[in-house]
């Protein structure tokens, strides 16, 4: 009490410069996962990305990040076992940022590919099972994220397969692909609409002070109807949008036109994608400052506890600066890597990648959003629609699983001890 | 920092365009065999050297379109039909380019003059053996849109026709062949063995070239079959 008492404003100020940092690396280098299949597929040029980023990523994280940002505040760790000494969930978390976002560092000036997530997982569990004691980790929590790792990129290409699956059968496989792009793809965005829509009203309007009540019972039955209004609404719009589409028959290729149907169709998954990703990853950031902030503010570990806003507005505006002076750069870069990648499967992808984190956000379950891309774009290949994959980022992947966790631990452990030896 | 992107690294180079290049440049090679003959006929032999020159850098073309296909195509991508068909299409392809270039270089090094009255059969052999060619790349020219739909359904069919058309046009080749190489059956007492002998091969190459062309179809008929 009498450490943060006496260095509490020292903390703070260094919670918020490290949480910055990694909402600033965030922005940089995982938004351009999410929106470069956008770029790439030519549905979206870099400046919109960046716009739609920057607005769906705040609100992603601002309306449906508190279940992710809750776990790694205090889902990890056991907060019983810190009652007698918060300043230890001050310095491992500032340790946990510190190192998250060193590691973060030294793999993208290498050149590797990580996870945001999985090396704030790997250090929050370093700190706690190191310097705090075994007992300390939900170690059946632990289990359930790291299952979730595997399980997403499943989920999210199983998912993928089958929203193409639907596209191939539906829309390019008839006699007129054109017009059946135009009467079906309203439905594609009601989907998007009704998936954003229901996340918000099972999730996030809770903190921001409105309820939603129909009178029917469950939370999840007055829910229902709301969100199908409101993918009606979108799926309205978006057939506006479509009816601007006009057929310009090309001799390159009979499904140009088609084509272009679906890039109207990426802009609303692009939407979709970097809500989910907003809402999954800012987390990553904020949610040690949180515990941070929370603990300082109560002087105890305080197991439930609102977040105040500006926590939010740090994370979000991170994420925004992070983009506006390193992120365009990476969305083009990988923007131009993944050409071969058409609207049609691009948006197959992306609303298979984003359903999967989602529905990850609203169980509080932090994953991967690039992983489970990856997993959802390898869905669109296993339905033959991709012309080339590289198998080999998928042993990448598990090198990433397999180095990051126990660097961040590592790392995380060394910093620990630090602050444990300068604040006492 | 994108050098270590999952998401960047994933997506290989599409096949796709460079087989179709490649074919584009082999029936290139191949087109120009009529001007060759017509320059032929007419004894215009610094035209048909010319011609050689443009269609041995057709088929160089294609040699090196071949290999960079080949290189691209490691074990480690993920591709929605077989590799080996793919690698086993290109190298067919390129028999086409090869087989004029043979063609060429035989007729011009013997500066050979066919008979007169083989000329006019001469002529629509030839070009129906270009006509079978141009089908050939016809049909590889729909890969593009074959992988758009993931390799299924009405677009299945449609190649598949644009096949048989591809069959019946090499049919048409193999008859032509039998009926030019009974005309020289008749002329070739008259004539000097040693030409003869060259006519009956540069006959069977033009053959080959054809049936060259008709094995393009037949390996992407067993690329598109599953």
């Amino acid at each position: 009490m009498n450490i943060i008492a006496e260095h509490g404003d020292l903390f703070l100020i260094m919670a918020c410069c490290f949480g910055f940092f990694m909402a600033w690396g965030i922005g940089a280098n995982d938004v351009a996962n999410a929106m470069g299949t956008s770029v790439g597929s030519r549905a979206l040029t870099i400046k919109q990305a960046i716009l739609i980023a920057m607005v769906f990523e705040f609100a992603g994280a601002y309306l449906a990040g508190g279940e992710v940002t809750s776990t790694i505040r205090k889902g990890i760790i056991d907060p019983s076992a810190l009652s007698d000494n918060p300043e230890l969930m001050v310095y491992g978390m500032l340790s946990a940022l510190l190192a998250a976002g060193t590691w973060l560092m030294i793999a993208s000036m290498k050149g590797w590919p990580v996870s945001t997530t999985h090396s704030i997982v790997g250090a929050i569990v370093g700190f706690a099972a190191v310097g705090i004691s075994v007992d300390a980790v939900h170690w059946d929590k632990v289990g359930t994220i790291v299952m979730s790792w595997v399980v997403s990129p499943v989920l999210a290409g199983t998912l993928s397969f089958g929203l193409f699956m639907s596209v191939k059968i539906l829309i390019l496989d008839t006699e007129d692909p054109f017009h059946r792009a135009k009467k079906y793809i309203p439905a594609y965005m009601w989907m998007v609409g009704f998936m954003i829509s229901m996340v918000t009203l099972l999730k996030g309007l809770k903190h921001i002070g409105v309820e939603v009540d129909l009178g029917l019972g469950s939370k999840f039955a007055n829910a229902l109807p709301v969100a199908a209004v409101m993918g009606l609404i979108v799926a309205i719009f978006g057939a506006f949008l479509l009816r601007r589409v006009k057929e310009a028959p090309s001799s390159e290729n009979r499904f140009g036109d088609v084509e272009r149907v679906f890039a109207i169709l990426m802009i609303f998954t692009a939407c979709s994608m970097a809500f989910a990703h907003g809402s999954n990853d800012v987390a990553n950031a904020i949610g040690p400052l949180a515990a941070i902030v929370s603990t300082l503010n109560t002087g105890e570990i305080a197991a439930k506890s609102a977040i105040p806003w500006w926590i939010l507005l740090i994370g979000g505006l991170g994420i925004v600066v992070g983009l506006a002076t390193y992120g365009w750069k990476v969305i083009s870069t990988v923007g131009r890597k993944i050409t071969e990648l058409t609207p049609s499967r691009g948006f197959a992808a992306e609303l298979g990648a984003a359903s999967t984190v989602v529905i990850a956000s609203a169980t509080g379950l932090p994953i991967s959003t690039t992983h489970t891309l990856v997993g959802a774009v390898l869905g669109v290949g296993m339905a033959r629609g991709i012309a080339a994959l590289n198998l080999r980022v998928i042993s990448s992947i598990f090198m990433s699983w397999i180095i990051t966790l126990p660097a961040g631990a590592g790392l995380a452990i060394l910093f620990f001890f630090f602050f444990k030896g300068i604040f006492g | 920092m994108a050098r270590g992107n999952p998401l960047g690294n994933l997506f290989g180079r599409s096949p796709i365009k460079p087989i179709q290049e490649h074919m584009q440049v082999a029936d290139q090679a191949a087109q120009l065999l009529t001007a060759f003959m017509q320059a032929k006929m007419d004894d215009d032999w610094d035209r048909a050297q010319e011609l050689y020159q443009e269609i041995s850098e057709f088929e160089r073309e294609a040699d090196k379109l071949k290999r960079s296909v080949r290189r691209h195509l490691p074990k480690s991508l993920f591709l929605p039909v077989p590799r080996t068909d793919l690698l086993e299409l290109v190298s067919i392809q390129d028999q086409v380019a090869n087989y004029a270039k043979d063609i060429a270089g035989i007729m011009l090094g013997r500066k050979m003059r066919f008979p007169e009255k083989l000329h006019k059969g001469l002529m629509e052999f030839t070009a129906a053996c270009i006509a079978t060619s141009n089908q050939a790349l016809s049909a590889i020219n729909e890969l593009d849109e074959l992988l758009e739909v993931g390799f299924t359904g009405r677009e299945v069919k449609r190649v598949e026709n644009m096949i048989k058309e591809l069959d019946k046009l090499e049919a048409r080749t193999d008859k032509q062949a039998i009926v030019l190489r009974g005309k020289l059956f008749k002329l070739e007492a008259d004539l000097p063995p040693v030409d003869v002998m060259f006519y009956y091969q540069v006959i069977g190459l033009l053959g080959s070239l054809a049936d060259s062309a008709e094995q393009v179809g037949d390996r992407l008929q067993i690329l598109i079959a599953r």
